[in-house]
């Protein structure tokens, strides 16, 4: 069934309820479903395969999603922060797309595209110039398309049918559960797959959509406040300068009743932290990849006040049990099942996972399983935990070690605010271990910091197998973390092999930045 | 009859209204109350049966109901009385338990 449908059943349920925007504002659910017929109509006229959309997330994106689903055509919100040239190669890929792009993105895109739509202007004209259309049936095409973020790779074009979006939103969330009063604050771009998400879901729950475009940590809590904001989702560096951003004073946010995070791993003491400074708010964590159409595994609030009050084993460190309608295995790198409680391969099935590429067919085995290329074991009590993604495994001297292993061990050294652990290339080992780290005391030098490479690596030896303890520890001030929280790691084993900082005048030490080795 | 996911359905017993969900591509026998179900559209202005919701076996709205294959899947948009059967075959609620949001 058409996505469209998921605004057409709230309409028809409570039509004047607000959808998008601040609480006094007037566009309603029927305002949204109306406005989405013309620009449907406007889109077929345009004779477009395609909407691709570069801008900062806010309202026109549920009015182009659900413009483009009920024109029958996919929704491709593309990643403004990509250069203008690189923009122009990716909707090269894509069938007659129709460019829209706000103000702010415009002109970058201008020189190398040869007509780009204003959102503002084109939008007030598809709507007022326009009869509404009758929805499209769904399509076997996709719904939306997103690119991945390319860390590792060209990015790749995942495709998201009706089909798939419709299975996850209808087995996870009750049509208009949410209360009138109810609003969701949306932090996450709209290029990533918890923009699309948040979209849905919260249409389809009636939960009014509030948009922060830019994030800041001060300006996310003044939102809670001003906006009277219910339900969050933010990714983990979010979290982490939210945390930052209160100074340890808890804020005050009583209408705050949810906070979901996720879209890459968060570092305990952030997560520790932010439970302290929210002890009203029930955390969430989601796990899910661009290819299963988000969510797959919800570790709920209950298992994070039970981690906080002790007493049970804690279930913090895990991703929590899949969603209705998912079903899970760990394989072991031959394919095979591997024993309860074991670590392999993650493989998952179910309606909402796509794995379908444009260009690249689909991804699932025979049996529709997709293998996530993460690390993953399920305990007793059908708790997943992942251990990092298989294609960051290092090989040192023919053994296979994952960074999760030591970056786990060492997040909870107290003077460590953040690490990543990266193979570097080494001609006798093959590859050799290095730890990345951030220390707690930023901005104190070396020498003024009590955490040094020793103090590093006897931390790793005193809690792991010898060869787990890292060949070379750096210090840096910042890990190159993208604007959706992922880490990109192809940077930080840049960042190893990268010059020192340059020393201070003045000062005869090095500074933090010294790259210490030593013999093993 | 013929049925797409999308389509609109229409109880001629009870004020039961669904959207299919999952259909197979095959003639469907679909029944609410023993009676077929009966297409209609946005644009259908016929008038909708009052709410029976009292009866014991009421379609909840906003539930989804399926048969053991999961082949076939209705959603209630408005509810009503009357067994849902798909080729003679009850239609059961799925049960999930709401879950936390996650977006």
């Amino acid at each position: 069934m058409n996505i469209h449908l998921l605004l057409e059943l709230m309409a028809e349920r409570d039509g004047t309820r607000a959808a998008l925007g601040p609480r006094d504002g007037d566009a309603t659910y029927d305002v949204l479903v109306a406005g989405s017929l013309r620009i449907a109509t406007a889109i077929r006229r345009s004779g477009a395969r395609s909407v691709a959309f570069v801008g900062l997330n806010g309202p026109p994106v549920p009015q182009l999603l659900f413009g483009s689903a009920a024109a029958g055509v996919p929704f491709v919100p593309l990643n403004y922060r990509l250069p203008g040239e690189v923009l122009a190669g990716l909707l090269g890929r894509l069938d007659r797309p129709l460019v829209i792009a706000d103000e702010g993105c415009a002109p970058a895109l201008a020189p190398h595209v040869d007509v780009v739509h204003r959102e503002a202007v084109w939008i007030a004209g598809a709507i007022g110039d326009n009869e509404p259309t009758e929805v499209a049936a769904a399509p076997d095409g996709p719904a939306v398309v997103l690119f991945t973020s390319g860390t590792t790779a060209r990015p790749k074009a995942v495709e998201l049918g009706h089909d798939n979006l419709t299975s996850y939103v209808l087995g996870t969330v009750d049509l208009a559960s949410a209360s009138p009063d109810d609003a969701t604050l949306v932090a996450v771009p709209p290029y990533h797959v918890a923009g699309v998400g948040a979209t849905l879901s919260n249409v389809y729950s009636g939960r009014r959509l509030v948009y922060l475009p830019d994030f800041d940590p001060q300006a996310w809590i003044d939102a809670v406040q001003r906006e009277r904001v219910s339900h969050a989702m933010v990714v983990p560096t979010m979290l982490a300068r939210i945390v930052e951003a209160t100074g340890g004073v808890p804020p005050r946010v009583p209408t705050l009743r949810t906070l979901a995070y996720g879209g890459a791993p968060t570092a305990m003491p952030v997560l520790d932290q932010a439970l302290a400074l929210f002890p009203d708010v029930g955390f969430t964590n989601a796990y899910g990849l661009t290819e299963t159409s988000a969510t797959i595994a919800v570790l709920g609030p209950d298992d994070h006040r039970a981690s906080r009050a002790g007493g049970r084993p804690d279930k913090l460190g895990s991703v929590g049990r899949p969603v209705p309608g998912v079903d899970v295995q760990i394989r072991d790198d031959d394919g095979a099942e591997t024993p309860a409680g074991e670590i392999g391969q993650l493989w998952v099935r179910g309606a909402q996972v796509s794995a379908r590429y444009t260009d690249g067919g689909s991804a699932l085995d025979a049996d529709g399983w997709f293998a996530t290329r993460d690390r993953a074991f399920v305990d007793d009590d059908g708790y997943l935990f992942l251990g990092g993604r298989v294609d960051d495994v290092i090989i040192r001297g023919g053994e296979n070690i994952h960074p999760s292993e030591i970056e786990e061990v060492l997040v909870r050294h107290p003077l460590v605010r953040d690490v990543s652990v990266v193979g570097i290339p080494d001609e006798e080992w093959g590859q050799r271990i290095a730890a990345v780290v951030v220390r707690a005391d930023a901005g104190a030098s070396a020498e003024q910091s009590e955490l040094d490479a020793d103090a590093v690596r006897a931390f790793v030896r005193d809690r792991l197998r010898g060869s787990r303890t890292p060949d070379l520890v750096v210090f840096r001030a910042d890990l190159p973390y993208g604007p959706t929280g992922k880490l990109a790691r192809r940077d930080v084993a840049a960042l190893v092999t990268e010059p020192d900082p340059p020393t201070p005048r003045g000062s005869a030490q090095k500074q933090s930045g010294t790259v210490t080795e030593v013999a093993r | 009859m013929k049925i797409t996911p999308g389509s609109r359905l229409r109880s001629t017993v009870s004020s039961t209204e669904v959207v299919v969900v999952r259909a197979p591509a095959v003639d469907l026998d679909l029944t609410c109350g023993g009676e077929p179900f009966l297409a209609f559209g946005p644009s259908d202005t016929s008038p909708a049966k009052p709410g029976d919701t009292e009866a014991a076996t009421a379609n909840e709205l906003g539930k989804r109901y399926a048969d053991p294959s999961g082949a076939i899947e209705l959603l209630v948009t408005k509810a009503g009385s009357g067994v849902m059967a798909a080729d003679g075959v009850e239609l059961v609620r799925k049960e999930a338990k709401p879950l936390p949001a996650t977006d």
